[in-house]
């Protein structure tokens, strides 16, 4: 396989389509714009069918319709957009169906900027629709990852009938790097006998449906979706951790600023200072126990998290250092990317050396 | 012993929620026959509202998609889109269409889906307990309009099928109501008619329904069906507003 120049968001588009994407419905939204451009020119060449919806709610709704009809579906959107999804995201999950949505978050809240950011941390993980739910969320930190998590991304959902998001900040969709080609791992995926096609005459119908109006069905239901989501905690915890022996310093970092953790590593190599990396790569199911390990090695005395927002990612860092190190902040919002200075001497901070 | 009448194998055996006197449960059983006598029952997904009908997945014995409130036409968008050969309809109600999914109904006529909306408008919120919908007549009282519709408050009542007769995808708008037995042989063709030419090919079709609520206009079953009749279809008339079959309508 050789390598190629891919722009973020056009590659994202063609990973998904490369995945067996057939059905995307999006509305415009910078800076995500590249995908459903992508999508409209090659999605019908694949046999597809690209719609522009008239807003985020009607491009989920009819993700929502595509994936109970049995369909691969996709959508994307950026920060606001994504907070106009959620009641369909809700519904999505409750009604057990499976589809991959792609964040390219930019800052807020509101309007905010185009700039990258990571300010839907919370919203990702905690769930920005009502009820109890999870999504499973993976962070991509280069376009190669970001192409292999969407690949994966659908047998995900198809696995568990639940949507899959693909959290980026705005530096992953609009930089281009070197990519190359993976091919999926063949999984043995469930039949979709759940999908409501029509019923042939052959079998009872088939309902879509998250509505349950007794309490104590709802109160099953509920149950039922919780053993689905300790499953995916089991199964589906990603991480990368590139921690030397003497590391005195652990960064918890996901996407871009993971790439600038790396940087600050750099510098503090020169002035004699041992850096290491967690990333969590599933944001959730977050790697919880893996981060408490690496936290707890006796050469690390601090840890330092770093994050395009201002204390999210944080709050999963501190539940899972559970108080073993000490763990700081260093965050940016509103669109500004840190510099590995900033980064580094939110370390030296970290250590008493600044 | 012949059999002259019996339930429409396009229903479930489920007993039906609705109140004594709303004539939801007529056009169910109109939705049901059409897709039991034209042969579509089998390929067919209905959406179902939010609303009084939202329990309409229980009743139509076919593959079913629960919406969220409104956004059945984006739902039933992405379900056709998946399954062109197949039937799709919505079935909603006045506060789940004219209201929190306009944007959804308008822009499904405008690209010209290819299914159906049955569009079931009885002047109020049922399900919640009876507020004021877009529907609502002028002077007409709801739980949130307790003197009545104030025109100057809240403007005059939307005309869902004559809005949709101004939209180029939309092949057939029409409004019919079930109050009587001629009435509902009338709805009963539309019904038919916008199914057939949704098979067709022709794009969007939308029938809207005129119904009673007994329960929420405060008169009993005989004088809903009454108002209907001598009130309500003064301000929504009958008729067919747009026939991509016939250029009389168009």
């Amino acid at each position: 396989m050789s390598k190629e120049l891919w722009k973020g968001n056009e590659a994202i588009a063609e990973a998904a389509i490369r995945a067996g994407c057939r059905y995307f419905f999006g509305y415009p939204i910078t800076p995500q714009n590249e995908i459903p451009e992508y999508m409209s020119l090659h999605l019908p060449e694949a046999g597809g069918v690209f719609l522009q919806a008239e807003s985020e709610v009607a491009a989920i709704n009819m993700v929502y319709g595509a994936a109970g009809s049995g369909a691969r579906v996709m959508t994307s959107s950026s920060s606001p957009g994504i907070s106009l999804k959620q009641e369909g995201i809700s519904y999505l999950a409750g009604a057990e169906l499976p589809c991959v949505i792609v964040n390219i978050m930019r800052g807020g809240p509101g309007l905010g900027t185009i700039q990258p950011a990571q300010g839907d941390y919370f919203q990702a993980t905690r769930g920005g629709g009502n009820g109890d739910y999870r999504l499973i969320v993976l962070a991509p930190s280069t376009i190669q990852e970001a192409c292999d998590h969407v690949r994966d991304a659908f047998d995900i959902a198809d696995r568990y009938r639940n949507p899959v998001m693909i959290l980026a900040d705005g530096m992953i969709g609009q930089m281009m790097e070197a990519v190359e080609w993976q091919p999926s791992e063949s999984r043995t995926l469930p039949e979709k006998t759940w999908a409501t096609v029509g019923t042939g005459g052959t079998r009872k119908p088939n309902i879509i449906n998250s509505l349950f109006i007794d309490p104590n069905e709802s109160e099953r239901h509920n149950a039922h979706l919780n053993e689905k989501y300790d499953v995916m905690r089991a199964e589906e915890v990603r991480y990368e951790a590139t921690i030397p022996d003497d590391a005195d310093v652990l960064f918890v970092a996901y996407g871009t600023p993971a790439r600038l953790a790396k940087a600050a590593i750099r510098l503090l190599a020169k002035e004699g200072i041992t850096g290491g990396l967690f990333r969590p790569i599933s944001l959730w199911p977050f790697p919880e126990k893996p981060l408490n390990e690496a936290a707890s090695a006796a050469s690390v005395k601090a840890v330092v998290t770093v994050e395009m927002s201002l204390g999210q990612l944080v709050d999963d860092v501190k539940i899972a250092v559970n108080g073993v190190k000490p763990v700081s902040l260093c965050g940016k919002a509103g669109g500004i990317v840190p510099t590995p200075r900033e980064v580094a001497d939110a370390a030296l901070a970290a250590l008493g050396r600044k | 012993m012949a059999i002259v009448y019996q339930k429409s194998k396009g229903l479930t055996d489920l007993e039906m929620h609705y109140c004594p006197g709303c004539t939801h449960g007529v056009i169910h059983k109109l939705v049901a026959e059409a897709l039991v006598d034209l042969n579509l029952l089998e390929h067919t997904i209905g959406v179902a509202p939010v609303g009084c009908s939202v329990f309409a997945y229980n009743y139509f014995n076919c593959d079913m998609h629960e919406a969220a409130h409104g956004r059945a036409p984006a739902v039933a968008t992405g379900i056709k889109r998946v399954l062109p050969q197949n039937t799709v309809f919505t079935y909603q109600g006045d506060g789940d269409l004219a209201a929190i999914g306009t944007a959804e109904i308008i822009h499904a006529a405008m690209r010209g889906e290819h299914f159906t909306t049955i569009f079931v408008n009885n002047a109020i919120y049922g399900m919640t307990g009876g507020q004021m919908a877009p529907t609502t007549l002028v002077g007409q009282k709801a739980t949130t309009a307790p003197h009545g519709r104030d025109r100057a408050h809240y403007g005059q009542p939307l005309h869902m099928a004559e809005i949709m007769a101004t939209i180029g995808g939309a092949a057939y708008s029409t409004r019919v109501t079930v109050v009587d037995m001629p009435h509902m042989m009338k709805a009963r063709t539309a019904i038919r008619k916008a199914f057939q030419m949704q098979m067709e090919g022709k794009g969007f079709t939308f029938v809207e329904v005129l119904s009673t609520c007994p329960t929420n206009w405060g008169m009993t079953p005989v004088e809903a069906l009454g108002w209907v009749k001598d009130t309500m279809i003064n301000e929504f008339p009958l008729g067919v507003f747009k026939d991509a079959d016939s250029k009389e309508g168009s």
